[in-house]
């Protein structure tokens, strides 16, 4: 389970993203965030952000709340 | 303030090369007439007519009752896929394509499922290059009627093996198509297909003249209601002052091609490494040496692709964009994420044979500002 959810539905791409990016380096090394995002360029852009910058792309899940993301905090 | 246009979106169209504008400008007063009836007015016409096809044919490599002229690139891309498959309708309902195909190939894949056939969408890898593995056993599996193949990327210019995917292909007994928009009259064109389409905008001819190219020996139906004219394989009169202009600007263009190649090919390799060093956070995509000569693509992280394409419109640029917010569908572009590369902030540029050194020096010296000035903007410097 994630440690915290970030709620991006609604937005579009780069905004997710760019929420990801903002919130990242607040939590601690190991830390799962997970963003609800239904913009479908998501779908590619949250795990081509977790290869530039070297952050862990957990998995891309479909639950109640929609399409989200989980990103593991890796440096 | 204004700046002088730069346009650098060939490969959706190329301006009209010179000798198009001549061809199409006689033939507007001579190849006016049905090319299928019998007066001189119409024979006439039916001269320029197999003129346009031989020449082009001949640049082709392909016999002239091969060819058929269609009412654009679009046209014969579904009458190509269409048609294949209902020629082999009797051996299996599968279309075998590369996830990276021209979406005018994915809609008719659709329209083909749609009425209960199946498609089988092969995957490429992070350049845009499909993966031979998978196309072997996609191509391989019972009831294949048809493989398609872009012969290189659209969107990102990565060439697609098409020697390699032909001959596994040629070993299993399907027959693959082609679409070769992006090649036609740029660079040579690969061997071992059954059909081939291409578009004249592309090269430099008018738009709304498409080819189509059938292979004898191939299994084709037409898919349209009958018609007899251009060998059957596409209904209508064709637009011939149009094909006139396509014909001799084809012509035209293949004989440059070797000489463009030569002096564009360098142009897109600065871009390439000119956008990597001098903006920071862009992805440049596409595969950087098995690639088109005059096609080049990147994506800018955390800039809106929209917001990209007015700032360089503003400053004189024409480019294009995979982005999703550029799209009509809201999606974006099938073949980037069918690479897994970033699709927001995305820029395609493509050039042609108008294109000069200097037009590329200030489209590389004016984006770093731009693509800054928006992150100012978003308030995303630093991220």
């Amino acid at each position: 389970m994630p440690d915290e959810v970030l709620d991006c539905r609604g937005q579009r791409c780069p905004l997710p993203v760019i929420a990801a990016a903002r919130r990242m380096p607040q939590v601690p090394v190991g830390t799962v965030v997970r963003v609800l995002a239904d913009d479908p360029a998501a779908a590619v852009d949250i795990p081509a952000w977790c290869r530039m910058r070297g952050q862990e792309f957990v998995a891309a899940i479909t639950g109640p709340d929609g399409p989200a993301y989980d990103i593991r905090r890796a440096h | 303030m204004s700046a002088s246009p730069v346009y650098l979106d060939a490969a959706t169209a190329a301006p009209m090369h010179p000798v198009a504008r001549q061809a199409l400008l006689a033939a507007l007063d001579d190849g006016w007439a049905d090319p299928g009836k019998l007066y001189t007015q119409a024979r006439r016409a039916r001269q320029l007519l197999d003129a346009a096809r031989e020449a082009t044919a001949q640049t082709l490599g392909v016999r002239a009752d091969e060819l058929s002229f269609t009412s654009s690139g679009t046209t014969a891309a579904h009458g190509a896929v269409l048609g294949g498959l209902a020629g082999r309708r009797r051996v299996g309902p599968t279309l075998v394509h590369s996830a990276i195909e021209h979406s005018a190939v994915l809609h008719a894949a659709e329209r083909h499922v749609a009425a209960g056939g199946v498609a089988n969408p092969v995957p490429v890898d992070r350049l845009g290059r499909l993966d031979l593995t998978a196309w072997s056993d996609a191509v391989r599996a019972p009831g294949v009627a048809l493989a398609a193949l872009i012969t290189a990327s659209h969107e990102v210019g990565t060439v697609q093996p098409v020697a390699e995917a032909a001959a596994t292909c040629a070993d299993a007994g399907v027959p693959l198509y082609v679409d070769a928009a992006q090649s036609v009259g740029r660079v040579p064109l690969p061997a071992g297909w059954s059909v081939l389409t291409a578009s004249a905008h592309k090269w430099g001819g008018p738009p709304g003249v498409g080819l189509l190219a059938v292979r004898k020996g191939t299994r084709w139906e037409s898919p349209w209601p009958a018609d007899e004219r251009e060998g059957g394989r596409t209904p209508g009169s064709v637009n011939l002052p149009a094909v006139v202009a396509a014909a001799a600007s084809l012509r035209a263009a293949a004989v440059d091609a070797s000489a463009e190649e030569t002096r564009l090919a360098p142009l897109v390799d600065r871009i390439r490494a000119r956008v990597a060093a001098e903006v920071p956070d862009v992805e440049v995509v596409g595969d950087p040496v098995l690639r088109l000569p005059h096609l080049v693509t990147f994506s800018c992280l955390y800039v809106d692709g929209e917001a990209l394409l007015h700032a360089l419109d503003r400053r004189g640029f024409a480019v294009s964009s995979g982005s999703s917010c550029t799209s009509s569908t809201l999606r974006p572009s099938h073949v980037l994420e069918a690479m897994g590369v970033l699709s927001h902030g995305n820029v395609r540029v493509s050039l042609h044979r108008e294109t000069t050194e200097a037009d590329v020096e200030r489209f590389l010296a004016e984006l770093p500002g731009i693509v800054a000035g928006l992150r100012a903007e978003a308030g995303v410097v630093g991220l």
